[in-house]
Formats: C-alpha cells, sequence, structure tokens
C-alpha cells in the first residue's frame, strides 16, 4: 500500500493520501545531504529489525526443522528429506482443503455482513459514525478465547439459537445439507464457519470503511446527474472505488482464517479439524517438528499462490 | 546407546541394573553422537545442520555428585504443577494454605507455577534444556506416571535421598511403591493418584445409565453426544480394557485394533469431541451427555449438581499417579525434597486431597480426612477400597519413539 502509485480513479478524490517521498523531502527547504538520503533507512530500521528478529530467523529456522529427519531420543538432523512434504500433504490433504473452503466461506459471509455496514457507516450514519466505529473495534477489548467460548454457551443444544431455529425447521434443512448434525449446531461445520465469520467480521469491515469513507460525495451526485439509477451508481462508482478495501479485507480475513485452530477446537468435532489443528498437535502432543514444519510451509506456501494470483485478478494498484 | 526400552523391560533386575549403570557412567554411551553431530558440522551445510534439534540423549546429571546443591544457600524452590491442583484459600485465591505453612516452616521460598498442562506439550518445553545438560530452572515437577518414567529412563531426574524424605518412605501406600517407571521410587513419589472413569449426566440421558465405553461408542441414543479426552493414555487406556486388552501390556497390534474401532464411531459421529479440560462445562449442561472423566473432577461437579454420576466400568479403569521429581541439574534438591517430606505428614496430605479430591497416596490420610470431612474420608474416587483398587489398571511407560508413533495414530484420529 504505497503512496506513489496513484491509481487515475482515486485521484479526484480529496488529498487524503500521504505526499509522496520526493515532495515530502523537498518541502522541509533543507538540502538533499547524506544524512537525509539515510534519513527513510533508519525509518525503516525498527520494523527490520523486528521482521528479521521474528520473522527471517524463523523462518529458516523452520525452513531447516522441515527437511530434518531422525527422532526426538536420537535428535533431528537436517538430511534434506522432502518426503515430509509429501507425508504431510498425502495425510492432512483433507485438513488443507476443508481449512480453505471453511476460510473462503467465512471470507463470503463477512464480505457480505460487513460491506452493508461499513456503506452505512461511511454513508449514512452521521453522527453516529464514531460510536458504530467504536462498537465494530468493541468485541477486541475481551479475548479471542473467551469470545469464541461464549459462542458455546450461545450456540448450546439447549441454548436460544438451536431453540429457534429447531422449531422453524431451519436444522433438519441444513441437517440435509450435512452442514448441521441431528439437532444441534455446536461441534458441525456450521458452527466453525458462524465463529470464524464472527471473530474476522472486524478485519473485513474497517478496510472496507477507510476505503468506502473517502469517496467523495459529489461522484455520488455527478453519477446521479447524469441519471443514474442508484443501482447503476454502486455499481459503476461506489464498488469499483471500493476494491481496494475489499481486496484488502478478503485477505485480512482470508490468511488468518486459514490458519486459524481455535475455532474448530471449541467449536467442532473430531469431523471438522482445520489444518492449523493438526500442526498444532504435531508440534504440542506428537512431537513431530519436521512434519509440523513442512505442514506450516505447505500452508504458507498455498496461501501465497492464491493470493498472488488473487492480487493479479484484482490489480494491486488499485491498492492504495 | 540406542537401546529400545523394551529391550530391558522384563529383563531380570541385575541385568538391568548393569544396563543403566553402563548408560549412566560409561564412557562411550555420550561419544559417538556427539562425534556425529561434530562431524556433520565439518562436513558442510553447516549453518542449516547447525539447526539441528539437538538428540533428547545428552548428559546424563542423576547421580547426586554431579549436580551441585545450592539449597543451604538459596532459600528458594521452583515448583510446576498442573493447573488446580493445589489447596487455595477458600476466601483468598492467592494463599495455598499447606504451602504457606511450608514456606513458614522451613523458610524456603516456593516459587509455585502452574505451567503444566500436557505432559508431552511440557516435556517438548523442557527437553531442550535436559538434552543439553542444563538448568531448567525447576527445581520439582509434577510428571504423570508413564512421562516420569520417560524421563528417568533418559537419566534425567535426580535421585532421591531417602534419609532426607523419611514421612515419605514410611507413608506412601505399600500399592504405589512399584511403578513400571520407577521400580524403587528412588527419583520419584506421587502427588496424588488419578483415575479415569466414564461419567453422565442423567438429565441428558434421560436417567439411562452409561457404565462401560462400549455404550460411549457404539449406544445410538447417545450419538453426537459423547467426548472422549484428548489425554492419549487415558482415552486409549479404557478403550482397551473394555476390548479385554491390558493396558499395561499392550502390542502395537492391539494399539490399532483400538483406532480402528474409535475410528469407526467418529466416522459414525457418535463423538461429538476429544476435549481437555474442558469437558466440564458441557457435561453439566447436558450437551455432552455421557463421557470420559478424571474422578476428581467429576467429584467437584457432583456437588454442584446431582444429575452428575459416575461409573467404574465393570471392564476396569484406567489408574495412574502424577509423580514428584527433580530435573536433572536442578539447583534445589534438597529445598524440593523437604517438601515431597512435609506432603507426606498424613494431616498435610488430607488438607490438600480434601481440596483437589484425587487419590491420596499417603497412608494415614484417611484417618486424618475423617477429622477434616467425614464424606470425603468415605469417598471410593479419593480413599478407594480394596475391590475397587483391584479394578484399576495402569497404562505402561513407552520410549520416545513408540510414543512419537502412538499419538501419530492418535492424533489422525482425533482430527480426521
Amino acid at each position: 500500500m504505497t503512496a506513489s502509485t496513484v491509481p487515475a480513479a482515486a485521484g479526484a478524490a480529496p488529498p487524503s493520501q500521504q505526499p509522496s517521498p520526493e515532495t515530502g523531502s523537498s518541502g522541509d527547504g533543507q538540502g538533499p545531504g547524506p544524512r537525509r538520503r539515510l534519513t527513510p533507512y533508519w525509518l525503516l530500521l525498527p520494523a527490520g529489525l523486528w521482521l528479521a528478529v521474528f520473522f527471517v530467523a524463523p523462518f529458516f529456522y523452520q525452513a531447516s526443522t522441515s527437511v530434518q529427519s531422525g527422532s526426538l531420543e536420537e535428535g533431528f538432523r537436517v538430511t534434506w528429506d522432502f518426503t515430509n512434504y509429501s507425508d504431510a500433504l498425502a495425510t492432512y490433504g483433507p485438513h488443507f482443503l476443508r481449512s480453505f473452503l471453511y476460510a473462503a466461506v467465512a471470507t463470503l459471509l463477512c464480505l457480505l455482513i460487513g460491506y452493508p455496514l461499513a456503506y452505512m457507516i461511511a454513508f449514512r450514519a452521521g453522527r453516529w459514525r464514531s460510536l458504530l466505529l467504536v462498537m465494530v473495534i468493541a468485541p477486541f477489548f475481551t479475548s479471542f478465547l473467551i469470545r469464541t467460548l461464549a459462542w458455546k454457551t450461545i450456540l448450546s443444544d439447549s441454548g436460544p439459537v438451536v431453540g429457534v431455529l429447531e422449531s422453524l425447521h431451519i436444522l433438519d434443512f441444513t441437517s440435509q445439507l450435512g452442514l448441521t448434525g441431528d439437532d444441534r449446531l455446536l461441534a458441525t461445520p456450521l458452527a466453525v464457519v458462524c465463529g470464524l465469520t464472527y471473530n474476522f467480521l472486524p478485519f473485513m469491515i474497517l478496510p472496507l470503511y477507510s476505503s468506502l469513507e473517502r469517496i467523495d460525495l459529489s461522484l455520488h451526485e455527478a453519477a446521479r446527474d447524469l441519471y443514474a439509477k442508484p443501482t447503476t451508481t454502486f455499481r459503476k462508482v461506489t464498488f469499483p472505488l471500493s476494491l481496494p478495501g475489499v481486496v484488502a479485507g478478503t485477505l485480512l480475513t482470508f490468511i488468518p482464517a486459514s490458519g486459524d485452530y481455535i475455532n474448530a477446537q471449541l467449536l467442532g468435532s473430531p469431523n471438522t479439524q482445520m489444518i492449523g489443528n493438526a500442526i498444532q498437535k504435531q508440534f504440542l502432543n506428537v512431537l513431530d517438528y519436521p512434519t509440523a514444519a513442512a505442514m506450516s510451509f505447505i500452508l504458507m506456501a498455498i496461501i501465497l499462490i492464491a493470493v498472488t494470483v488473487y492480487m493479479r485478478k484484482a490489480g494491486t494498484e488499485e491498492l492504495v | 546407546m540406542d537401546l529400545d526400552p523394551q529391550l530391558y523391560e522384563g529383563l531380570p533386575d541385575p541385568v538391568r541394573k548393569a544396563w543403566e549403570r553402563s548408560l549412566t557412567s560409561g564412557r562411550a554411551a555420550m561419544s559417538r553422537r556427539r562425534l556425529l553431530r561434530l562431524g556433520s558440522l565439518a562436513a558442510g551445510g553447516a549453518a542449516l545442520a547447525a539447526c539441528g534439534i539437538p538428540p533428547a540423549e545428552g548428559s546424563r546429571g542423576n547421580e547426586p555428585e554431579d549436580n551441585p546443591d545450592y539449597s543451604k544457600k538459596e532459600r528458594v524452590l521452583n515448583f510446576a504443577n498442573w493447573p488446580l491442583y493445589i489447596d487455595v484459600d477458600d476466601k483468598n485465591k492467592k494463599k495455598r494454605p499447606t504451602l504457606d505453612r511450608f514456606e513458614r516452616e522451613s523458610g524456603v521460598k516456593v516459587k509455585y507455577v502452574e505451567d503444566i498442562n500436557d505432559n508431552s506439550e511440557f516435556y517438548g518445553k523442557i527437553k531442550p534444556q535436559l538434552a543439553a545438560g542444563q538448568d531448567t530452572g525447576r527445581d520439582l515437577v509434577c510428571l504423570t506416571d508413564w512421562m516420569a518414567g520417560r524421563v528417568i529412563r533418559q537419566g534425567w531426574a535426580q535421585r532421591l535421598d531417602p534419609a532426607r524424605i523419611p514421612n515419605a518412605v514410611a507413608n506412601l501406600e505399600d500399592r504405589f511403591r512399584t511403578a513400571a517407571g520407577d521400580p524403587g521410587r528412588q527419583y520419584s513419589y506421587p502427588w496424588a493418584g488419578t483415575a479415569c472413569v466414564v461419567a453422565y449426566n442423567k438429565k441428558a440421558t434421560g436417567g439411562k445409565k452409561v457404565t462401560s465405553v462400549s455404550q460411549l461408542l457404539e449406544d445410538e441414543a447417545l450419538k453426537g453426544k459423547v467426548s472422549m479426552l484428548s489425554e492419549m493414555t487415558d482415552t486409549v487406556g479404557l478403550t482397551m480394557l473394555d476390548m479385554g486388552i491390558d493396558p499395561g501390556k499392550f502390542t502395537d497390534r492391539d494399539f490399532d485394533k483400538v483406532i480402528a474401532r474409535m475410528q469407526k464411531a467418529v466416522d459414525g459421529k457418535q463423538l461429538r469431541r476429544f476435549s481437555g479440560n474442558d469437558y466440564l462445562d458441557e457435561l453439566n449442561s447436558g450437551d455432552i451427555a455421557a463421557c470420559l472423566a478424571w474422578a476428581g473432577d467429576i467429584v467437584q461437579l457432583k456437588l454442584d449438581n446431582p444429575d452428575i454420576e459416575f461409573a467404574l466400568p465393570e471392564s476396569g479403569y484406567l489408574f495412574g499417579t502424577d509423580d514428584l521429581l527433580v530435573p536433572a541439574k536442578a539447583r534445589h534438591q534438597a529445598n524440593a525434597e523437604a517438601l515431597i517430606n512435609y506432603y507426606y505428614q498424613p494431616e498435610v496430605a488430607a488438607e490438600l486431597a480434601a481440596w483437589v479430591n484425587y487419590i491420596c497416596p499417603v497412608s494415614g490420610a484417611k484417618a486424618e480426612m475423617e477429622k477434616i470431612d467425614k464424606d470425603i474420608a468415605k469417598d471410593p474416587l479419593i480413599f478407594p477400597d480394596a475391590k475397587t483398587i483391584e479394578r484399576g489398571k495402569n497404562f505402561r511407560p513407552m520410549s520416545t519413539a513408540e510414543q512419537a508413533r502412538y499419538e501419530n495414530k492418535f492424533a489422525k484420529l482425533i482430527g480426521a
């Protein structure tokens, strides 16, 4: 999300973008001395160090672990054993598929729920805007774990949600689709997807809001002046301008959701475990570090490929 | 060096002792692997190879003279235990009456940390230090018998000095004196005994009694309302008993049979989930109608909810101990021994058992308990009678390789 690539469309928006580095430095009225040329690097230093210590180093450590073989008792040694990868894929293929399926459905649901809400907050909330935004973030005041545990009570077999759905015969319908079990929501795929959707919804709403909010309302007026129907205005003006938010929101939702294991652990059953659960088990219970590392790398690789393809399609230059 | 423990299990004692001696003091024991590691370092690919995870058998330091004891100078003790496994004051949850009294009497400051949640997980955490021959920062840890047995076998537990734990030597119940993982109780003493049983919520089962693992796995009426434990030894052990297999002697084949049977229950959606300590809420609410449970939990839950019942299956239940041991290179062995000795006084043991509700391994504690709470003294889950004791079976110790294999199969079962 660099400020130097401003698309033509967003250029019409109010000047909310940061000035590009060139204009920023010349505005200070100082000559481009060597110290000033180094400034960007100094600014990069804290984040760079942080990434080096907490991302690059563990990354290589895991990469090395994933090609080791041996056992806990004999120690693990690097043997360039790539069968760790093929074994992990063969054994845990269904987990990978399930994870991406759940994450994709949750992301879609987040978009469907989040977009109208973000739209409402950006354009129609008036003086309630700040309050509504705070309410979107409010769930973060309690821990992720506690929130998910609360869902166990809400979705409990004898709880209100199951009671209502049952009397409306919705559960019969979802059971036939294989989404829920006999008269229950907990320990079903539906519960896991609902948990994921709930937990990652704010990550969808906030980027959507921030890109909707900077759309100049005069563009809407212009569309109306040109006799565009409200739906056409949305299709031709609002939605294209909000695409950066859609892309950022879907990524921020999909990536963590596909690696998540808390929701499947607490709301799922043995038949709905995701790849995160499998990796956790390998690391902490089986203590087979190479396989676990290989699984993590496969997860990372698939996400990376999926994201690259997605960004190509969506167009990265729109990501302001 | 790479002897499979199965090789020596069942060997006559003198042979096994000789084998142990050669491992602990034989110089050859440690050199080969070290040479191998040096070799691989030298042989290119050095940078990545250096990242290798060191072997789980390093220096052996279980003889007192290898481990300088700073107990006299430093009056502290680092004690790692499971959550909710010690008595706390009803009014002030930060106070632990028995532990506070130990601190006052001995002058030893105890740093009590509840950082053990899972045997394997904790082992993975302290293993690197143990393997490297370093202090783990913990002077006393509480591990389930099979895991304690492994740590002892690997030479990572310090031999206790019987002279410093006279209460423990005198008051340990006879039936705990021989443990598969520590035959003469040279390294470990039980903190509490655990029993894994079948429990159910009468209201959720419609008044139906659930008394066997077969019912949990195959009774249609319980479909989708059954949970089992994510602790492999407990769940597999109880299912073994149900199938007439002795969890103290099972083979790989037996293990696979158990997994196959449970797989059917998972595929048929009979089992709702495999849980850690968090099954109690759902059992209480009735979302889980029947489950495998730890007896101590059920004793406590029954007090709050009269619908909760437990059953010791006809085929037997799984019995085990959580053992205290001093990890190799710990700095304060004498302080740790003082604490073990303190908790083996019958009145202290009774006070502890009255709160944690697990099986008390200290003889004479029952008489003390009658003074505190007559009901608890009568509870067969805390002071089992001879018949109940007989039906409890222990899960055998496993080598690391075996355990990895079993845990792997079990992990696939519970997350397929």
